[in-house]
């Protein structure tokens, strides 16, 4: 039995096996990719013919053409750009402040506190949604309110309505934190004998140590910024303020049949983070295996 | 003794300085959101004018709300289907691509690729993969001589496209979660087992699977809670139709209190949903805590 197991022949049919069903699941997850491209590039009299064309015999760029001028995409790319980005910074520096915090300063709440936010994580975030809209219009001398926050609409359709509620995620806090707690402390205590300050301390030998995981949570961060949906879709009433997203949905919406257009449209959302994987591949990895072991 | 009280001091006024951007934002977009939640949903609040105390007038409403319970029962649908296979489907993917054998890399990578997307991309690139006639799904199936459905426009098959879009969209992930926690089981285990003569499915049954509970507990609550709350996918793909058997909690949270401005009212289902959330929550805990293996 155990001899027979491991002849070279059955070995190899073993391989063999293996390769052919992994390249069958791989290539059933890509298609969808690889026919949207092929139909961004596909005249529309060979998108709707039957059997499938493969290859196409004729590439045109017209559908992206059309969708870029029938919606303005590039400044909805930019709406989106900027939004995602400023998520990314917000949550770099105040989820890396407090995680610090949490990991290395003494204080009494800190576990309390702590607790409390991860607690809060398993709120669903359809519950606040509805009182989060009243918040975002009542926050008092903001867009045109006054100190009890009547009278305006407050952040309401204003970027700072998609980027406050998000700027310091409890998984951005809990994420450095763990970080933070796997570097030494006697760094912090020398520090503090040479008589560096204690903003110092964090900001010029504690940050630099944390590029790695910087990076990891920058990435998803953007990911989470540039895909996000329905929040945006309801503070934003601005169609200028529109991002990609919301372009989208609608473009898809009220051009049902134009499919050529509409894979352009939707390859060009994803593009940006297609690019970010590519370049980035293994934060994007480590990330999700540390969220997985930690969790 | 002095200086070291005064420097713990020290200590906790820069740790709360640093904590402090982080509470504040918890505590206007979170805490207060809550509360206010509950509050709302014994008002009879529209945005515009109302906000009067009416009791339990909404939770009485609910019950009779036959539309309600319906997207309930298609959420609970969905779940049942979804989790389930996304479990199966990620740690099958996961227990395949976890050798270190040439090109195994690039398996891991291209099933990953379809987590990129946005929920919003990936719904548009179905709507056009499962249009009847000209469809990739379809004329695939018509190689081997299946007509294909309507997908998204026939009540049978309109939940069953969600689920496809939506595992396709998180196996990925779910797949290297499940790798770090394969790679967390110690080898000697699978080696004395296999000395007692072990087989393949006794290791997977008494090894693999109870190693690995830690994992599927976080995955399946994650996929949980994340399907109880759908909302992107039902709303590009189908719009909630046909007859409203995509339409979803979220979805009808959504319409009630943006489109209707019955905020008050909406703020009861939202509860009444997160309730449902926790129960099954619970249930989950216990299914992946118990001490034998489900399956």
């Amino acid at each position: 039995m155990e001899t027979l197991g491991n002849t070279p022949l059955k070995k190899g049919i073993k391989k063999t096996v293996y390769y052919v069903g992994c390249a069958l699941i791989a290539i059933v997850m890509f298609l969808p990719f690889y026919w949207s491209v092929l139909t961004s590039f596909k005249p529309d009299e060979q998108i709707f013919a039957m059997p499938i064309k493969w290859l196409p015999t004729e590439l045109t760029f017209e559908h992206y053409k059309k969708a870029f001028t029938t919606v303005p995409f590039g400044l909805y790319f930019w709406n989106s750009f900027v939004l995602a980005a400023a998520g990314v910074l917000f949550n770099l520096f105040l989820g890396s402040l407090a995680g610090y915090a949490f990991a290395k300063l003494k204080f009494k709440l800190s576990q309390p506190l702590f607790r409390v936010l991860l607690a809060a994580m398993m709120i669903p975030g359809i519950v606040t949604m509805i009182p989060s809209v009243y918040v975002l219009q009542h926050l008092p001398l903001f867009g045109g309110n006054d100190l009890l926050g009547d009278g305006g609409h407050g952040l309401m359709n204003s970027f700072w309505g998609i980027i406050l509620p998000g700027a310091s995620g409890t998984f951005a806090v809990f994420f450095m934190r763990q970080f933070f707690l796997t570097l030494p402390t006697d760094m912090l205590e020398m520090a503090r004998i040479e008589g560096c300050g204690e903003f110092n301390i964090f900001l010029k030998i504690y940050l630099p140590l944390t590029k790695p995981a910087l990076a990891t949570l920058g990435i998803f961060t953007f990911q989470a910024g540039w895909n996000s949906f329905l929040w945006p879709m309801i503070v934003l009433n601005d169609p200028a303020k529109a991002t990609v997203q919301m372009g989208l949905q609608a473009f898809s919406y009220n051009f049902q049949t134009d499919f050529g257009p509409m894979m352009a449209g939707a390859l060009v959302a994803i593009l940006p983070i297609l690019i970010l994987f590519l370049l980035l591949q293994r934060y994007f990895v480590q990330g999700i295996a540390f969220s997985g072991i930690k969790g | 003794m002095a200086s070291v009280r005064k420097l713990e001091r020290h200590q906790a006024r820069t740790a709360y300085l640093f904590i402090t951007p982080t509470m504040l934002l918890f505590l206007v977009f979170t805490v207060i959101p809550v509360f206010m939640a509950l509050y709302l949903s014994f008002t009879n609040y529209d945005v515009l004018s109302r906000k009067d105390w009416v009791g339990f007038d909404n939770y009485r409403r609910l019950l009779d709300d036959n539309l309600l319970w319906l997207t309930f029962r298609n959420v609970f649908l969905y779940a049942i289907v979804f989790v389930p296979f996304n479990i199966i489907i990620s740690l099958s993917l996961g227990m395949l691509m976890n050798r270190a054998w040439r090109g195994v890399k690039l398996f891991r990578t291209l099933n990953y690729l379809p987590t990129l997307t946005s929920s919003v991309a990936a719904a548009t690139v179905w709507i056009w993969l499962l249009h009847p006639e000209f469809g990739l799904v379809n004329g695939l199936l018509s190689y081997v001589g299946i007509t294909g459905p309507a997908w998204v426009a026939q009540t049978e098959t309109a939940m069953i496209s969600i689920i496809l879009v939506t595992l396709w969209q998180s196996v990925g992930s779910n797949m290297i979660i499940y790798l770090a926690g394969l790679q967390g089981v110690p080898e000697y285990l699978y080696e004395s087992a296999r000395l007692d003569g072990a087989t393949k499915l006794d290791c997977f049954r008494f090894i693999t699977w109870p190693q690995l509970r830690p994992t599927t507990f976080l995955v399946s609550t994650l996929s949980i809670i994340g399907a109880l709350q759908l909302f992107d996918q039902a709303f590009v793909l189908t719009q909630g139709g046909p007859a409203n058997v995509t339409k979803t909690p979220v979805y009808l949270i959504y319409q009630q209190g943006f489109n209707q401005l019955q905020m008050g009212y909406a703020s009861a289902q939202a509860f009444v949903l997160a309730i449902a959330i926790l129960i099954f929550s619970v249930i989950n805990m216990r299914m992946t805590k118990a001490e034998e293996s489900v399956i």
